[in-house]
């Protein structure tokens, strides 16, 4: 393999990693918000218990965040060093301001949110569980930004020839608010609303199996639940945005998550299918005729860009961006059907009653996670062959001084360190869960007498 | 040399102040690391882990936004530095991921094989951090080959030399005191009278390698006491670092103990002080080509970003200082344990 392949392995396996957890983060964070409101709004000793217990769960996803983001702020200089001399001026931008205006946040209240409970008030602590919330998405919003800018660039010009040649800030504004900056980040945040809301819902209805909790299970998925229909909803909506924003801006993209291969109106959508790349067609599929032109363009006689009109050595790989995409979709409409049943049968007063209904929520923890995953597998190798789309190729940007067997090197250990990590938090996660909120005393003692 | 404060020196100093501010923090979360192996009570290490466990996260923030901030005011050394020390890096990386889990995860199981474990874990990470770091600084000072496009053609065995090692265990050691002071200030009885003592041993190591560091530095690399020659009054930098240092004996001896640490914290910020002074304006010196050398000016963003960055480092900062003095004000005190302590 060459150092190409292993450079976007690596960044693959490594973004693909750490974005677990910031998605849980962001949505525990709305989550942890709600049940502390409600402490301070009631009084009530049970609801800073279970935010008690959801802010352990976050602090263990927070830290694998941050352990696994670490690496992404370097990999870019450490691979793609091409790359980063290029775009620095733009991109480099945008993570220096996430550090700034986001990490920094982010950690100092994590501090009281977590060791604080008994050195600040009530709504100071109230406070700094908003603020983190609130620092996870202001970190979303300029990683979204940077990576909007790589899909469509803007407020930008080209300074130098050749080797030397700079993308230069000439529009900061335009920069951030690139056209498709604002789409992908509401897309992208309401995509990590769903992974926590999940989450939560997974450990309540794992309770309710189990008969344990149950008071602290039942509100949990109650409070979920609505976060989980409106963010789900929610993502129909910027999800059609998106779609809509793609068209506009990367006709290769939106041509290979739909196959559509020649120039047409009255396109289809594909509902599922397999795609022949060499024979352009779509095999075992299910199409509605005129949908795709219809919902680009609210018409149907809306003329659809295909793959055949763009360059071939410009087009995406087809089949991974069309089985990506519709798999994300897929599950998209599956969480808004979980969502509902959820609350008819909770407006019917039977929702604990349905024993199927809490498998379905036990496993549903995984949906969104794939989802989200199968989003960003959309939008990057929907991206190719472009790094930053129109104007640098990823086979340009990687580094020039780094070697085969260097990254064959940080790859292996990447694997093995990221294996066991994923083991190691799957197992504390478990036994967090397993021990639950009301327990949360005995293991002081147990820590207190081992040595 | 001309010295004007433009937009690429401003820069120069924040990125300088970002890191000092790293140095300073991480630096004694670091060195409470390299002391956790000798301390060998649960209770104790306990004590340790939670004297640092609100503000590691936070500690380990000003590196990341040293790098982002690295990466957009002078994206040619970000990435020249990161893809030429790739192995060093990918190391540093993996230390660095090594010690945030083993903090978050020792304690959550009380098996002994566990927690020693994740205590070996931390520790080891904790000094290899320290320690590639000071590779990473001795190799600024040192030089490193660049070819004329800006990309690194030396091996990572050759930055691995008598001169670079020799700043790598001064940087332990210098974490090793800076940590040993941030425990004295956050135990109490026993345990704090054995930092204490560490403290003093702990001092003398620092002394005898920063010596030693410095005697090679001028004997090996003059170029860096240039700029010492021709602006003299530069030299109370090394005259306030002497006496930070001594001083911290005096205040740990009275009880002083805020006092010593803020000592240590001076002596960190001469240190680097002297350090940038020392490179300036190189950011990273090209050896054997100097006119390679990578500087403020030839490797740096447009000045509309810089000005950009400039604006959003004021709209920023203000709020970050606050956030870090008001956290360290929260948990001031000595560590106690409650239910929700690591």
């Amino acid at each position: 393999m060459d150092v190409e392949i292993l450079a976007r392995l690596q960044f693959a396996f490594t973004i693909a990693f750490h974005y677990f957890y910031p998605p849980l983060s962001i949505g525990l964070g709305i989550f942890m918000v709600i049940t502390e409101g409600l402490y301070l709004k009631t009084k009530d000793k049970f609801y800073e218990q279970l935010t008690k217990f959801w802010v352990k769960i976050f602090a263990l996803t927070f830290a694998m965040g941050v352990a696994s983001g670490i690496v992404m702020e370097f990999e870019f200089g450490t691979n793609w060093a091409t790359y980063s001399r290029f775009v620095g001026d733009v991109f480099g931008s945008a993570l220096a301001a996430e550090g700034i205006f986001a990490f920094f946040l982010e950690s100092g209240f994590l501090a009281i949110l977590v060791f604080g409970w008994d050195k600040v008030k009530p709504k100071m602590h109230f406070f700094s569980t908003l603020m983190v919330s609130l620092g996870s998405m202001f970190s979303a919003v300029w990683i979204v930004v940077a990576n909007s800018w790589m899909q469509t660039p803007a407020g930008f010009h080209l300074n130098g020839e050749g080797i030397n040649t700079r993308a230069e800030i000439t529009d900061f504004w335009a920069m951030v608010f690139n056209p498709s900056s604002v789409d992908r980040l509401l897309h992208t945040l309401s995509g990590c609303w769903l992974a926590g809301a999940f989450l939560v819902i997974s450990v309540g209805a794992f309770y309710i199996i189990k008969e344990r909790h149950l008071r602290y299970a039942k509100s949990s998925i109650k409070i979920a639940l609505v976060i989980a229909l409106c963010a789900s909803l929610f993502q129909l909506f910027t999800g059609h945005q998106s779609a809509v924003g793609v068209s506009k801006n990367q006709p290769a993209k939106l041509a290979a998550m739909e196959a559509v291969f020649s120039d047409q109106e009255n396109a289809p959508l594909y509902l599922f299918g397999w795609v022949d790349e060499k024979g352009q067609e779509v095999n075992f599929g299910l199409a509605i005729p005129s949908l795709l032109s219809f919902l680009i363009g609210m018409d149907s006689e809306t003329r659809i860009t295909g793959l055949n009109s763009i360059p071939p050595q410009d087009r995406p790989p087809v089949n991974i961006v069309f089985q990506a995409y519709h798999f994300m979709v897929a599950i998209g409409f599956a969480l808004i059907l979980i969502s509902l049943l959820g609350l008819f049968y909770w407006w019917k007063g039977n929702l604990f009653n349905q024993k199927w209904l809490m498998w379905i929520f036990v496993l549903s923890v995984l949906l969104p996670q794939i989802a989200n995953q199968l989003g960003w597998i959309t939008a990057e190798v929907g991206r190719q062959p472009w790094i930053v789309y129109g104007l640098m190729k990823t086979s340009d940007g990687l580094s020039k001084a780094v070697e085969e067997g260097q990254v064959w090197f940080s790859m292996i250990l990447f694997t093995f360190i990221y294996l066991i990590l994923f083991v190691l938090f799957i197992y504390l996660l478990d036994s967090k869960i397993k021990l639950g909120p009301e327990d949360a005393e005995i293991i002081k003692s147990e820590i207190g007498h081992s040595k | 040399m001309e010295f004007n404060l433009d937009l690429n020196t401003t820069w120069f100093i924040l990125i300088g102040l970002l890191l000092t501010g790293y140095a300073i923090l991480d630096g004694f979360d670091l060195g409470i690391g390299t002391l956790h192996l000798l301390v060998k009570d649960d209770l104790e290490r306990r004590i340790m882990l939670n004297s640092i466990g609100p503000v590691w996260d936070g500690n380990e923030v000003w590196l990341v936004t040293g790098g982002g901030a690295l990466f957009a005011a002078f994206p040619e050394v970000y990435a020249t530095v990161f893809s030429g020390f790739y192995n060093a890096f990918i190391l540093l990386l993996f230390m660095l991921i090594f010690r945030a889990v083993a903090i978050e995860f020792r304690s959550k199981k009380p098996m002994r094989w566990w927690r020693q474990t994740w205590d070996f874990a931390f520790s080891i990470a904790s000094f290899l951090i320290a320690f590639l770091m000071g590779v990473a600084l001795g190799n600024i000072i040192s030089g490193i080959p660049i070819g004329p496009d800006k990309e690194f053609t030396g091996t990572f065995l050759q930055m691995l030399n008598p001169y670079t090692i020799l700043i790598g265990i001064t940087t332990i050691a210098l974490f090793m005191m800076h940590g040993a002071i941030y425990g004295v200030l956050k135990t109490e009885g026993e345990l704090q009278n054995r930092l204490k003592g560490w403290v003093n041993n702990t001092i003398i190591f620092f002394v005898i390698c920063y010596v030693t560091a410095t005697m090679s530095t001028l004997i090996y690399f003059p170029h860096m006491a240039d700029h010492f020659k021709e602006f003299p009054l530069l030299f109370i930098l090394a005259l306030i670092n002497m006496l930070a240092i001594a001083n911290i004996p005096r205040e740990i001896h009275f009880g002083r103990e805020m006092r010593a640490f803020f000592s240590s914290a001076a002596a960190i910020a001469c240190l680097l002080a002297l350090f940038a002074v020392g490179i300036f304006p190189n950011l990273v010196l090209s050896n054997p080509n100097p006119e390679m050398s990578l500087n403020i000016y030839n490797s740096a963003s447009s000045t509309r970003t810089l000005t950009v960055m400039l604006i959003i480092a004021g709209i920023g900062v203000p709020f970050v200082l606050a956030y870090t003095i008001s956290i360290y004000w929260i948990f001031r005190g000595k560590v106690k344990l409650n239910n929700m302590s690591y």
